[in-house]
């Protein structure tokens, strides 16, 4: 085990002389943990909206003042009234504006004689974000519209009443699980799969191979000193993330522990995976080919993003195999709510067996001649 | 004695290429032992097996009496190897290269402190051990390595093109620092190089290598020996008369004479005997020598007589064959 602990104390003293690599595996996660929560994260406001009222009668000023308010208040779009339909689809086909709604004619008619008034959105959805948005305000400017200005003192319309179990979660922490992922696959790929490769090929592992150090002892060295630098990085980002995004009592001891140990799991999991994938290999070129690929293929379907219900069937495949998706589940699970063991040992029971058999394939794999 | 190295029909084939085609020699205690020959050869492969780094695909090799696949620990216990690629830290100090491959060889602790300082004495780079070795020179980095190769007091010592690429006070340093190493500390070095002039002065015995087989193998002066005596007189004559030439062709051993106004250039398969008749030739027709140079067999001439190329041409047309199989290197 002493030879073990010499690979692993030359890794480490190398590490110590590179600092760059250390900020180079977090700079990334951290500026898209950034990037990525406020330029997703916030609610879309200041549409533009044109309002056509071919009807002018008392029903339809009503919908004009309800819009006006909601642009008024919420901000969430602002009103230009138009006097001409044509030219309000001309401005919107030229993305002038984002929507147009038409009050037609007779609408103040039939509201009267309550037979199936209709107003109408013509919407640019390209933007699948914009036109989510402006359906959804509209729907709430119709139901009030249908209102009526005094209500029974006792309803009889069934009313929905939402309970919120957490903070409100914004954005950017919705994504912070993901981008300690993020940063511990960096230095996995980086610290661990490049220079494991690199080395290969400058014929230092050589210099191992000619010693008495069994095969055992030189696969422990190399994955116990990447999981080390993994968990240094995915430590540092657990941290300054937390306080980025701001996570409600970011230093509460018990969490970090819990954090850290979900920290070392996942490490130890994707060492596991990173050196099943580069055992055999020889060529400098290759990590550095499959890095973007395999980070897009295990970051996105793992929900760090996006929720995973919303996936295809294909990719709910890729979900339930990466080990991220695993690993940001007990993060959300940490981070968001606070939880203990008890919600994530499923996630950690799944991380431990794929390493596991991912780590006893890569070893079965190494050679320990040339 | 049981000889350090025995290297008995060893064969390795990549495919149908055969890179070493059944080699067998000894190497005794305390030699130092040259395997010459140029890039492809086999040189390469041979090291590798004999260090444990390749598996032979028949045939095998008994070092310090470890067989190297049935004992391959054994063997990496008595060996110190420097590989072709550097393969120092250059991230890490001379030291702590040093320290590390200590532990890797499980050297103890106490063991460990009086040897580093010992070996960074004997190689000269006491004053650079806390230097990053990313900041020596190429033949200071040669210098750790061989430091570094022994670390854990080997009985073995080989080492793959140990001066390639380095510059010629470089080169001659590693050869002094080599043969201290021998004498002082009584350890068999089989090395390989594709330079005559280093096989030449450094080693005891000489195999030459080519194709993956063995060609000669000898210590320097007998397979200079070996070769047909095949030296060149240049001669500068004060005023020689016409005529001459013929005069000269007709001296025993000789094969062959050019000259250009008055400098002679007499080839001769006899070179002492041509000598002595050219002298007294010159001294009876009361010619003066004004200058002689003999030049007389290199190994070039042996590597040729043997191989039938120059190795500077094998150096530099190595076949597709062998390409291919120093691509895997």
């Amino acid at each position: 085990m002493s030879r073990t602990w010499a690979i692993v104390e030359r890794e480490l003293r190398r590490f110590r002389r590179s600092p760059i690599l250390i900020v180079i595996s977090m700079v990334f996660p951290l500026v898209q943990l950034v990037i990525l929560g406020y330029a997703m994260g916030g609610n879309v406001k200041h549409l533009k909206v044109a309002v056509v009222d071919q009807d002018g009668g008392l029903p339809a000023v009503r919908v004009r003042e309800l819009a006006g308010a909601v642009a008024g208040g919420a901000n969430t779009f602002e009103t230009i009234l138009y006097t001409d339909q044509g030219s309000a689809l001309t401005d919107l086909r030229n993305g002038r504006i984002n929507g147009v709604l038409t009050i037609p004619p007779e609408f103040s008619r039939r509201v009267l004689q309550k037979n199936e008034p209709h107003v109408a959105l013509i919407e640019d959805n390209t933007d699948n974000f914009v036109s989510a948005t402006l359906v959804g305000q509209m729907g709430s400017l119709v139901t009030a519209f249908n209102l009526p200005s005094a209500a029974p003192r006792v309803s009889g319309l069934a009313r929905l009443d939402v309970v919120e179990v957490y903070p409100y979660v914004p954005y950017v922490q919705y994504l912070l699980p993901g981008s300690i992922v993020m940063s511990i696959f960096m230095m996995v790929m980086i610290g661990g799969g490049i220079i494991f490769i690199d080395d290969k090929a400058r014929g230092l592992h050589e210099g191992y191979l000619v010693t008495p150090i069994s095969k055992l002892e030189l696969v422990a060295g190399f994955n116990i000193s990447g999981t080390i630098k993994a968990v240094m990085a995915g430590i540092s980002i657990m941290i300054i993330g937390s306080l980025i995004a701001g996570i409600p009592s970011p230093l509460d001891p018990m969490r970090l522990l819990r954090l850290t140990v979900v920290i070392v799991v996942t490490a130890f999991a994707l060492i596991s995976l990173m050196f099943l994938i580069m055992v055999r290999v020889n060529d400098p070129l290759m990590p550095r080919a499959i890095f973007g690929v395999l980070n897009t293929l295990l970051y996105f379907p793992s929900g760090a993003v996006y929720p995973p219900q919303g996936f295809p069937g294909w990719m709910q495949v890729i979900a339930v195999l990466d080990p991220f998706t695993y690993a940001v589940h007990a993060f959300k699970s940490l981070l968001l709510k606070n939880t203990g063991f008890a919600a994530i040992g499923g996630d950690l029971m799944y991380l431990l067996v794929f390493s596991a058999i991912a780590m006893t394939a890569a070893t079965r794999l190494f050679k320990r001649t040339l | 004695m049981t000889p350090a190295i025995d290297v008995r029909n060893i064969v390795k084939t990549y495919g149908k290429f055969t890179a070493v085609k059944g080699l067998s020699f000894d190497v005794e205690e305390g030699e130092i032992f040259g395997l010459l020959g140029p890039n492809g050869a086999g040189k390469s492969t041979l090291i590798r097996m004999m260090v444990t780094l390749l598996p032979p695909t028949s045939g095998t090799a008994v070092i310090n009496g470890f067989d190297i696949v049935k004992q391959a620990d054994g063997v990496r216990r008595s060996i110190g190897v420097i590989p072709q690629a550097m393969t120092t830290d250059l991230e890490l100090s001379v030291e702590e290269n040093l320290l590390i491959f200590a532990k890797l060889y499980g050297v103890p602790r106490e063991k460990r402190q009086r040897l580093i300082p010992e070996l960074l004495e004997f190689v000269e780079l006491t004053q650079w051990k806390d230097a990053q070795v990313k900041n020596l020179s190429g033949g200071m980095r040669r210098r750790v390595e061989i430091a570094r190769g022994l670390v854990h007091e080997p009985r073995i010592f080989f080492l793959d093109e140990p001066t390639t690429g380095l510059d010629p006070v470089s080169r001659v340093n590693v050869w002094e620092m080599l043969q201290r190493i021998k004498s002082e500390r009584q350890l068999t070095i089989l090395l390989t190089t594709h330079y005559m002039d280093e096989a030449d002065k450094l080693c005891d015995r000489i195999a030459i290598v080519d194709h993956g087989e063995l060609k000669a193998l000898d210590t320097p002066t007998k397979l200079k020996l070996a070769v047909p005596s095949n030296n060149v007189l240049e001669v500068n004559f004060a005023s020689p008369p016409s005529g001459w030439g013929d005069r000269l062709q007709a001296l025993p051993g000789v094969e062959s004479v050019t000259s250009e106004d008055s400098v002679f250039r007499i080839s001769s398969r006899n070179g002492p005997a041509t000598t002595m008749a050219m002298l007294d030739a010159a001294a009876a027709a009361g010619i003066t020598v004004n200058a002689l140079a003999v030049q007389s067999t290199t190994l070039d001439d042996v590597f040729v007589h043997y191989t039938g190329r120059a190795l500077r041409d094998a150096l530099q047309d190595a076949s597709p064959q062998d390409s291919a199989f120093m691509m895997r290197r």
